[in-house]
């Protein structure tokens, strides 16, 4: 779709003059026609819902900045003002912070999409790369921000977290006083930490610049996950305006919807009460949780009983997404023909899910009524450390087992030849010929 | 077609709406382990719910137990007089021109002393409180909160409702959960019993005895009957006393929460809309085109 040529005309003396020295207005209608494959379904929506999710943010932030004092002695107090005394500060400041939730909603959905119809696949490999750095930054910046308020769950976060860094071997201890500013957190840090909140959502912003220049130079993929020949071009794919604004637009106002049910009438419903008790360094909170977009990784933390284990399984499992392109063996990209992978996948959701649970709870506790079964190793096999421990094990092993073993032993569905194909007839009857090619292909 | 798109569509806004819900549950945390805990009393409060809105007469009622009763101890350093009159508040008049008229709110601050530098001199002094002024803190700094209270500062409530999971419920609860100690409980000596504060009191009880709900609590009981005297003639039981504060509380810890539920109606039923008119122009500009 990099091929595509430009349509714009400029029509008025300004544009015809500007399209010789800065040719932004072509660059913005070239955008608008982008062709773009006909057949993108609802699940393709969310990357323009987190661009609205990125710009709501820094717009919240950059207002909520002017009211926000860094300081551990009036933080609390700072973030409480602008909800009390600030213009529809309360509206502010409860749309960024549940807009961090609703950023991670939208990104989960969009990362499980891309795995789904192999969106990460040659070549493509550069857009998920750099969308997985997205991601890590995302939850930096989001980190970052929760300390902020300086409310209980904020310091003793803020502890657990930098605490990480500690466990590296020989260099792990200074590395650490000097992340923190000192040898505690203290207001060292919560000025370093409002600082590079405020810095990482624009290095965010160039990355999603990169994110989708790679988008449009490899050009978009499909459910069915075919690359569009040339001279297909015209069938399969639709100028992005106005089929996908409006698209786009429509899912936009439904996100919109929930995100108002969150902001306006359950604002604390995602938040933690401890986080609405000021930040005391002598009381460590009965229960120290992250956010719930943290609690997957947060669990694989703590299902390793080794520290620095835990902190590189924590790494590893956002590390291994980089690599995805390089460890998914199968040419087919859409796991809409590759049956069994589809269910490793489904199982993989699943268990993202059962690894945010598990994240939420005490290791110790029971998963299934009270009863006991027996000790293994560390810890009765009927909680959630051994629960934790197979789910985590699944998590990696479906991206350096199943990914690789499968993409070689599978035999995938044939696949249409056009992405019109099975859209037009409403069928998945082909010819032979494109039968023996898929059969190749698989 | 039509239909197909629109199930769809339903199909989408059921999912979201589950995420909802599951997101809401996963991001409570466990309850500690050991020890059962007693489902929170309701407190059937009026400003529950998308449309519910705050009961004014409850308000008034609920400062009035805070300052004669919980003030005593308990500091509410994020509010000031002028917050009582502000739209939504206890003493919110319409007629008045901003909140820092309100004869109610001069009246009522007027009662409080409040430290100040003499402006002239420089000289520590105490005067009238203004409706500008905060509310004072019980003692002069936290040390001197805790030493006053056998080692544990008593906590400033201004946020106290979104400082406890259960908010408003849980306040009244608390406080009317005072109750004779389980036979058996070996006392810690300054605290108290209480069905409805977080703790294991596995370690107190005899070995193999039923662990009752609740744990210790260093505030003895605050509420006798007829302890505050309403002005508005409402009968003043310690049940009656625990909601009311309960209320003022879960109203200063969010002020403005009942504007904003009223706006986030306006704002849902916009949104509803504009998806509507949104979706009807993705179905024409769609028509006819296979995808």
């Amino acid at each position: 779709m990099s091929d595509h040529e430009s349509t714009y005309v400029p029509k008025t003396g300004i544009e015809k003059w500007l399209d010789t020295r800065l040719p932004i207005v072509r660059f913005g209608a070239d955008y608008l026609a982008l062709p773009t494959p006909r057949n993108l379904n609802y699940w393709y929506t969310f990357g323009a819902i987190l661009m609205v999710c990125l710009v709501i943010q820094i717009a919240t932030g950059v207002v909520l900045a002017m009211h926000y004092v860094p300081n551990t002695e009036m933080a609390f107090a700072s973030v409480e003002r602008i909800m009390r005394d600030v213009n529809g500060g309360d509206i502010i400041r409860y749309t960024h912070a549940n807009g961090a939730s609703m950023f991670f909603i939208a990104v989960y959905i969009h990362m499980l999409r891309g795995l789904y119809y192999g969106s990460y696949k040659a070549p493509r490999e550069m857009i998920w790369i750099v969308g997985c750095l997205i991601f890590f930054l995302l939850i930096a910046t989001a980190f970052l921000g929760y300390v902020l308020p300086w409310g209980q769950m904020s310091y003793w976060g803020a502890e657990v977290i930098t605490n990480l860094v500690g466990a590296i071997p020989v260099i792990g201890e200074p590395i650490l006083i000097w992340l923190r500013g000192g040898p505690a957190i203290d207001n060292a840090t919560l000025n370093r930490f409002f600082s590079l909140h405020y810095l990482l959502p624009f290095v965010i912003a160039g990355c999603v610049v990169l994110h989708l220049w790679a988008l449009h130079t490899a050009g978009q993929n499909n459910p069915v996950g075919i690359l569009i020949p040339k001279e297909r071009q015209k069938k399969d794919t639709l100028p992005f305006h106005p089929y996908y604004t409006v698209k786009d637009g429509f899912v936009l106002i439904v996100f919109f919807m929930l995100f108002s049910v969150f902001v306006f009438f359950m604002p604390n419903a995602l938040g933690h009460a401890d986080n609405s008790i000021p930040a005391n360094p002598l009381v460590t909170p009965a229960h120290i949780v992250p956010e719930w977009y943290m609690l997957p990784f947060y669990a694989i933390l703590r299902a390793i009983p080794d520290k620095f284990g835990g902190v590189l399984a924590m790494f590893g499992a956002i590390g291994v997404l980089f690599i995805l392109p390089w460890l998914d063996t199968s040419k087919v990209r859409s796991m809409r023909y590759r049956p069994t992978m589809r269910t490793f996948f489904i199982l993989f959701v699943i268990v993202g899910i059962v690894l945010g649970w598990c994240g939420a709870q005490l290791p110790d506790a029971p998963v299934i009524g009270t009863f006991k079964t027996f000790i293994l190793i560390d810890g009765d096999l009927n909680s959630y450390l051994w629960l934790t421990r197979f789910a985590t094990l699944y998590y990696f092993a479906f991206f350096l087992i199943i990914m690789p073993l499968v993409g070689l032993r599978e035999r995938p569905l044939p696949i249409p030849a056009t992405i019109s194909e099975p859209v037009l007839d409403g069928s998945f009857a082909m010819n032979a010929a494109v039968m023996a090619q898929a059969e190749k292909k698989g | 077609m039509i239909l197909q798109t629109n199930i769809r569509a339903m199909k989408k806004t059921l999912v979201l709406i589950a995420a909802a819900v599951g997101l809401t549950l996963a991001a409570q945390p466990a309850l500690a382990a050991g020890g059962e805990s007693k489902p929170l009393r309701s407190g059937g409060f009026s400003f529950e719910g998308p449309f519910g809105s705050f009961d004014r007469n409850q308000l008034q009622r609920g400062y009035k137990v805070y300052r004669e009763v919980c003030a005593s101890c308990h500091g509410m350093q994020l509010m000031h007089f002028r917050n009582l009159a502000e739209p939504g508040g206890p003493f919110y008049d319409s007629h008045q021109a901003s909140p820092a008229e309100n004869r109610w709110v001069k009246t009522l601050a007027k009662q409080v002393q409040i430290a100040d530098i003499d402006t002239e001199t420089g000289e520590p002094v105490m005067r009238d409180g203004t409706a500008a002024d905060r509310f004072p803190s019980p003692y002069p700094n936290a040390t001197a909160a805790a030493a006053a209270n056998g080692g544990a500062a008593p906590p400033d409530l201004s946020v106290m409702a979104k400082a406890r999971k259960g908010g408003a419920d849980y306040i009244y609860s608390l406080l009317t959960g005072y109750a004779a100690v389980p036979q058996g409980l070996r006392m810690m000596p300054g605290q108290h019993y209480n069905m409805y504060m977080a703790g294991d009191l596995t370690p107190f009880m005899p070995d193999g005895a039923h662990v009752p709900p609740g744990g210790f609590i260093a505030m003895p009981n605050p509420l006798n009957e007829g302890q505050v005297t309403y002005d508005d003639g409402t009968v003043a039981s310690v049940d009656q006393m625990a909601k009311d504060v309960a209320a003022y509380i879960a109203w200063s810890s969010d002020p403005r929460q009942v504007q904003r539920k009223q706006a986030g109606v306006g704002v849902l039923i916009f949104l509803f809309i504009f998806a509507g008119i949104t979706y009807l122009s993705y179905r024409r500009i769609w028509k006819g085109i296979a995808h």
